[in-house]
């Protein structure tokens, strides 16, 4: 029997403990902001925060996330008032929104160890997010934004 | 506009609405290309009506989004339009999404389409509403109706100081019939109080906080989840299956067979073998223990790098000619100077961040779905085709969308989830993975394209031949069709230039795999070449590229394409004529506001421009890039100015061109699917690269040209002049022409 923490709440699984954490969180405990995009951690899609990283959920087997904390989305702020989310609408970042979960939460780990960040913390930092309408300029901005840096 | 009628209170909007609410219909007014169709097909179905919009006693606005949102906007924009109309307060309306059905007129979010078929449709139904609800409180206060005005959520009556809220009017238009069309007042657009702005997305606050509800997030009541190992290449049938080992895998329940797909393929499911599951993971584990054996048929000798070749030299030989003036070939012979060029672009996979998923249930021979879908129409036909059903029993729920870019209006996975639905006896989850996307995609045809121009002593084009040769869209119907059909007038026969002597050309090719339309189109390859091809003619000239380019276009004129050798009969389209001053006005536009007369190529970094119409819009674009000595390119900036006619939403707009420049930067730098042996080389994000933070443009800029103009589409149209306005800037920076995309193959 595993057991995690998922947003403050204390959590047992008994599957497979190779089954993903993105599909714990999807398939059981209806968790379905963490998105599905890849399986290979090629597109961050499923970015959630592991004891405060960002990880991806798709890599991160039930095993290894056993006696962890780990916040998603839904878990990232009170009423999403997260002050990336606030900068998110505020830049009217989304088009599909789709990825945007594992944006916001890839950026929420990052300004953590940045928390003024150059455009090139920024490249390094989210270059493993891939959005595919191209809302790159904009989450750019809305990162500045929240960070308070210079746009 | 067209006569307003009151529908039924039963049925789908009778779940929606309380009773006594207001409900009001308006037939679809049919655009011009539709009115072709119907008179055409004798098919009546599409006039039926397609906008509903209902108020509640409370006064709550409700607004059905008949069309699918994949991230342009639609199910904001449209509601605006309507709002605008009716003069509701926007805080007050509620948006609820439409299922398939008929009666809505199109619901095939494509073609950039949405506010170009629906802008007067929509106006209609708000206006109309409006009025009734001006004659239902001029009834109540005994006034003329003229002296009463809707505005704002209210009836006023200027006069006597008097207003009633339109919750308050709803139970006094019970005796209220709909409005004669000439009793309807339609705003000016000097009053439109919501057209023009940028209102965010109505779904904003759900995408930032992990709530919205994608095809991959709906659930039914007991469902399974499954995956599928379908025939790895097109026709190939399953000779044997063991599925032991995938029965071991714990979660599996079941291994079950769905019938090989036959031609003509359509949007059918390719079937195969599917594991069904407790959950996703252990559906994805048990795919991978089957041991499928294949015949793999005649498509097994698909290699894509002989067929590029094929391709090529295809274009090197005459064709079908679809538009001719003068003559091309006496010119030729004359013996002057002459250029040419060949291109190609690959084929490429949609890969939008969602990959297919729905969710269906077969019950009492009826079908329930939830669907990432583009059409729910479509997955009506598509499911009842497959399960042997009516359409009408086949109920599609329209999730949102994590991406299209045309992908998802091809709904065999919908059709996928119905036929194992059927057969498990319970609701059935599927989600395709990132393989199965990139590898059993409607690709985006290679094409390879034969450019010839005769110039005179100033570089300019006496006679010009262009050649396009793809596998067409229409091997969906036909799998043996090999010409281009419609497609051709999608940046090809369409090309803007007054030259004396022109004749454009399309030849033959069969397609190996199935083909479908990605963003944009046929336009991607055929502006790519056009576009290409003007700048070498510049460069070949030693000409500035917009003089030359502006020079090409000619003076301003409205193009009579019958009258300049178009060999089709297509009808010209009055509400939207090509009209190069327009076109002209755009490349001023972004010239102007890249700076190009100020910056002069260096140092691996110089400017392009690329410029071309499509889905009715004019679009230019400048891209600034730098290549680095090892050839690796970055893109600090690009401009567009574009002009869509009116722009309902702004920001929205902007968006769509921010997005279509990564879109085209991904098409330009990286994007490419191959074949060998019949099957796709290339299976997730790593083969098949798209652009990231860190390879896309930095800035891009959007200027929009405010006009009057009935609007016309952005979702698609800022895709095309990106990749050669990339490539001619690769061109000024580095002297080296980039015929054969991607760049990385080139540069690297």
């Amino acid at each position: 029997m595993i057991q995690l923490t998922v947003n403050g709440k204390s959590r047992q699984f008994d599957g497979d403990p190779d089954m993903p954490l993105l599909w714990f969180l999807r398939d059981e405990l209806q968790l379905t902001g963490t998105k599905f995009g890849c399986g290979m951690g090629l597109c961050g899609a499923c970015t959630v925060h592991v004891n405060g990283a960002a990880a991806r959920g798709c890599l991160t087997p039930m095993s290894a996330a056993a006696g962890k904390k780990i916040t998603t989305i839904e878990g990232l702020a009170v009423k999403g008032e997260h002050p990336l989310q606030k900068a998110w609408k505020a830049c009217n970042v989304p088009q599909c929104g789709y990825c945007q979960s594992g944006q916001i939460m890839q950026a929420a780990a990052m300004l953590k160890q940045k928390p003024k960040p150059t455009d090139h913390d920024i490249d390094t930092g989210m270059q493993g997010n891939i959005c595919r309408c191209g809302t790159y300029q904009r989450i750019r901005q809305a990162i500045k934004q929240a960070a308070g840096v210079k746009a | 506009m067209s006569e307003v009628i009151q529908s039924s209170r039963r049925g789908f909007l009778g779940q929606i609405f309380s009773a006594g609410a207001l409900v009001l219909s308006a037939p679809l007014i049919p655009n011009f290309a539709e009115a072709q169709q119907a008179a055409t097909s004798g098919d009546a179905k599409i006039w039926q009506s397609s906008v509903y919009l209902g108020i509640e006693p409370d006064g709550t606005v409700k607004i059905v989004a008949h069309r699918s949102e994949m991230g342009t906007g639609a199910r904001t924009c449209l509601p605006m339009i309507v709002a605008d109309e009716l003069e509701a307060d926007w805080s007050r309306v509620q948006i609820v999404q439409a299922i398939g059905d008929v009666k809505y007129g199109s619901q095939n979010t494509d073609g950039s389409c949405s506010v170009r078929d629906f802008y007067d449709t929509m106006r209609g139904a708000g206006a109309a509403a409006r009025t009734m609800l001006e004659h239902a409180a001029a009834g109540k206060w005994g006034v003329s109706q003229e002296e009463c005005e809707g505005r704002n959520h209210f009836v006023i009556h200027a006069k006597s100081g008097r207003k009633m809220s339109y919750g308050e009017l709803v139970p006094l238009t019970s005796s209220t019939t709909a409005p004669a069309q000439n009793a309807v007042h339609f705003k000016t657009p000097k009053e439109f109080r919501y057209i023009g702005t940028s209102i965010p997305l109505t779904d904003l606050n759900d995408l930032v906080t992990g709530k919205g509800i994608f095809g991959i997030d709906a659930t039914m009541p007991g469902m399974v989840y499954a995956a599928i190992e379908r025939p790895p290449v097109m026709g190939a049938t399953m000779k044997s299956l063991d599925d032991a080992g995938a029965k071991l895998v714990k979660g599996v329940t079941q291994v079950v067979s769905l019938d090989i797909a036959k031609p003509p393929y359509g949007f059918k499911p390719l079937g195969g073998a599917a594991v069904i599951a407790d959950n996703s993971w252990a559906a994805l584990q048990g795919r991978k223990k089957l041991k499928a054996n294949w015949d793999l048929g005649d498509n097994a000798s698909y290699d894509s790098a002989a067929y590029q070749k094929e391709l090529i030299e295809t274009a090197q030989k005459p064709g079908r000619v679809a538009r001719e003036a003068g003559n091309v070939d006496a010119e030729f012979a004359k013996g002057g100077k002459i250029v040419e060029a060949s291109y190609y672009t690959p084929m490429l996979a949609h890969a939008p961040m969602e990959p297919p998923a729905a969710v269906a249930e077969f019950k009492n021979g009826k079908v329930i779905a939830w669907a990432a879908t583009q059409n729910p129409q479509a997955v009506q036909d598509t499911v009842a085709k497959a399960l042997g059903i009516a359409g009408t029993d086949v109920t599609c729920h329209v999730t949102l969308l994590g991406g299209g870019f045309g992908r998802k209006s091809k709904p065999d996975y919908v059709a996928e989830a119905a036929l194992l639905s059927k057969q498990v006896g319970k609701p059935v989850k599927i989600v395709w993975s990132r393989e199965d996307d990139v590898q059993f995609d409607y690709f985006h045809s290679p094409a390879g394209m034969y450019l010839k121009a005769a110039v005179d002593d100033k570089g300019r084009p006496t006679a010009w031949l262009q050649r396009s040769v793809f596998p067409p869209i229409a091997m969906q119907d036909n799998p043996e069709e090999r010409y281009g059909g419609f497609q051709l007038g999608m940046g090809w026969t369409d090309l803007p230039y007054p030259i004396p002597n022109l004749r454009v050309e399309n030849g033959p090719a069969k397609a190996r795999v199935r083909i479908g339309w990605l963003r944009s189109v046929s336009n991607v390859y055929h502006a790519y070449a056009v576009q290409s091809f003007t700048d070498e003619l510049a460069a070949s000239a030693g000409r500035d590229r917009v003089e030359y380019l502006l020079d090409l276009i000619g003076p301003a004129r409205v193009i009579d394409f019958s009258k300049e050798g178009l060999k089709e009969d297509a009808p010209a389209n009055p509400k939207f004529p090509f009209d190069t001053a327009r076109l002209r006005n755009v490349i001023d536009l972004v010239a102007q506001k890249s700076g190009w007369a100020n910056k002069k190529p260096g140092a691996g970094s110089a400017l392009g421009i690329a410029a071309h119409r499509s889905f009715l819009t004019y679009v230019a674009a400048v891209a600034e890039v730098v290549v680095k000595p090892g050839g690796e390119v970055t893109i600090p900036r690009v401009d567009i100015a574009i002009d869509a006619g009116r722009v309902i939403n702004p920001d929205r707009v902007k968006a769509q061109f921010e997005g279509a420049s990564v879109f085209g930067t991904s098409i330009a730098l990286m994007g490419e699917i191959t074949a060998k042996g019949g099957r796709i080389v290339q299976s997730n994000f790593n083969g098949y690269p798209v652009a990231r933070m860190n390879q896309a443009p930095l800035v891009t800029n959007v200027y929009i040209v405010a006009s009057d103009a009935a609007p016309a589409g952005v979702g698609e149209p800022g895709v095309p002049p990106m990749a050669p306005a990339i490539c001619n800037a690769i061109f000024a920076a580095t002297g080296k022409r980039i015929r054969d995309l991607p760049v990385k193959k080139q540069l690297a």
